[in-house]
């Protein structure tokens, strides 16, 4: 039996006194394709930090595969949501790219000529090879968003997080980014912040929705509707089809 | 205009110039790229504290600003990556509270009367051959260092976090930079004194990142920049009786409005 891709139980975490999680709880399968929703400011960035090891948490577990988030960092890849940071900073696309092949057990090595080869059908597969020498800077957000997702792919992950990739990008990204997540999907685990309903719709398995809590809303087909009824999440919420207010819950504290 | 060259004096000031010039221009680019200048200024002025120990105590003084500056870049370390949002205002007050132990502490040591100019200003001209013989060494610590994680260095300062998440010892290589940042500024207080560390290690990485497409380039870049401006300083210093630390940063800062200015153009003709 494999373990699941992430299981949170009771956890609980703070930045500076302040509250930001609440006994978060929930497991999410190995294969699955997770969308992460909630309004700005309800700890979306928070819990996936918590999973990828960024963050620990004041209280409770997190597990990823089965091992703690430190234990599973060679397995997992990670596309954070700032791209636009040091954008004047002398690198290349293709240098960018190759991050993706650091890791622990190979500090202080060169990059092989296998790494490199990697790294080349990768910056292919998001269709960035022809910018390869191109300094990252000079590229749209939706281009730098393309090599991050190449540089995530390149650590081989087993589960892949994306934060809010499709914020200030162009809306034909968008499209060609879920088509191309789906086709991942196959082998990997996805999970993604996202705050386009639209296109999440028709892609995710699952979807949890954030705010200092969480509701996890596992398998099963997500109609376009039952998004919308989801956003915006504190107020109103569905799970399998029925809405229901969730307001209490959400307000609780 | 070579005749200079005759003196052992100036042979070991240019000696000096180059070896300080490749410290700043590795160290500098790595700086600059990481945004923290302003504590490689803290450590420069707080070094004087170990300075002044050094003489309070009858060691050499830079011995005194090396142990000091270690030691302060660790606690600068540990600030800056645990509480970022004051790190400024802690870096500032380490600083002051250095310089101010410093003068303190060359008070209290009887009848004598410390050159201030000569660590303030730095004194390339008078730099003996022992100290290049230690300046070798620790050029070749922190080429060797660099080079060897070098895309280690370069994915720590592009993208801390994924660093991290990569498996990298994001931390224990800032602490190493910080060692490394503490040597390269001792190195530099020789040359152009405490007050100018800051623009002989900003200055170089700043213009030669603008034209260069990777971090090794941008250092190699680094390191010819700051010889030129050492030695283009050093000449006009001999020539024209000048304090060489001072001419030596006027040639460092004509450059940089020049690329400013040629950077400004280029935009506006694009």
């Amino acid at each position: 039996m494999n373990p699941p891709a992430i299981e949170m139980k009771d956890v609980s975490f703070a930045y500076e006194g302040k509250t930001v999680l609440e006994d978060v709880t929930f497991r999410l399968g190995q294969g699955d394709f997770l969308g992460i929703i909630g309004p700005n400011g309800s700890g979306k960035t928070t819990l996936l930090k918590l999973m990828i090891g960024l963050l620990k948490p004041d209280k409770g577990t997190v597990k990823v595969l089965g091992e703690t988030p430190r234990d599973a960092k060679r397995r997992i890849g990670y596309v954070p949501q700032n791209v636009g940071i040091n954008i004047s900073f002398p690198i290349s696309v293709f240098d960018i790219a190759l991050m993706g092949r650091l890791s622990r057990s190979r500090i202080g090595r060169w990059f092989s000529r296998k790494d490199r080869s990697q790294v080349e059908e990768l910056l292919k597969d998001v269709g960035m090879w022809k910018y390869a020498q191109t300094p990252i800077g000079k590229l749209s957000g939706g281009q730098r968003q393309r090599v991050f997702i190449a540089r995530a792919l390149a650590t081989s992950p087993e589960i892949l997080f994306l934060d809010e990739p499709t914020a200030n990008v162009d809306p034909e990204f968008e499209t060609d980014l879920f088509e191309f997540l789906k086709d991942l999907n196959k082998t990997v685990t996805i999970v993604i912040i996202t705050h386009d309903i639209g296109v999440l719709s028709s892609h995710v398995k699952s979807i949890a929705c954030v705010n200092r809590n969480l509701i996890f809303h596992e398998g099963g087909k997500v109609t376009p509707e039952m998004i919308k009824m989801a956003y915006p999440c504190p107020v109103d919420l569905i799970a399998h089809g029925m809405p229901h207010r969730v307001l209490s819950i959400h307000e609780e504290r | 205009m070579l005749d200079f060259l005759q003196f052992e004096f100036m042979r070991n000031a240019i000696l000096a110039g180059v070896l300080v010039s490749i410290a700043c221009g590795i160290i500098g680019s790595l700086i600059v790229v990481n945004r923290i200048v302003f504590i490689s200024g803290g450590i420069a002025h707080a070094a004087y504290g170990g300075i002044g120990l050094a003489f309070f105590l009858g060691f050499s003084p830079y011995l005194g600003a090396a142990f000091f500056a270690l030691a302060v870049s660790m606690v600068m370390g540990i600030v800056s990556s645990n509480r970022k949002h004051r790190a400024d205002t802690i870096v500032s007050v380490l600083w002051a509270v250095g310089m101010a132990l410093g003068i303190v502490f060359v008070d209290m040591t009887p009848g004598y009367n410390v050159d201030l100019m000569s660590f303030l200003f730095g004194s390339i001209l008078t730099v003996p051959g022992t100290d290049i013989l230690f300046m070798v060494p620790l050029d070749l610590f922190i080429l060797i260092t660099v080079s060897a994680f070098y895309k280690e260095f370069t994915a720590i300062s592009y993208d801390e976090e994924f660093a991290f998440v990569v498996g990298i010892p994001v931390k224990l290589f800032y602490f190493v930079l910080m060692g490394m940042t503490a040597i390269a500024v001792v190195m530099t207080i020789r040359v152009v004194g405490l007050i100018l560390v800051i623009a002989l290690v900003s200055i170089p990485p700043y213009i030669a990142e603008k034209y260069t497409r990777s971090l090794g380039e941008m250092m190699l870049v680094s390191c010819f920049l700051g010889v030129l401006f050492t030695l283009v300083g050093l000449w006009l210093s001999y020539r024209y009786d000048l304090t060489s630390g001072a001419t030596i940063i006027l040639v460092s800062g004509a450059a940089f409005f020049i690329s400013h200015g040629l950077g400004m153009i280029r935009k506006a003709g694009s």
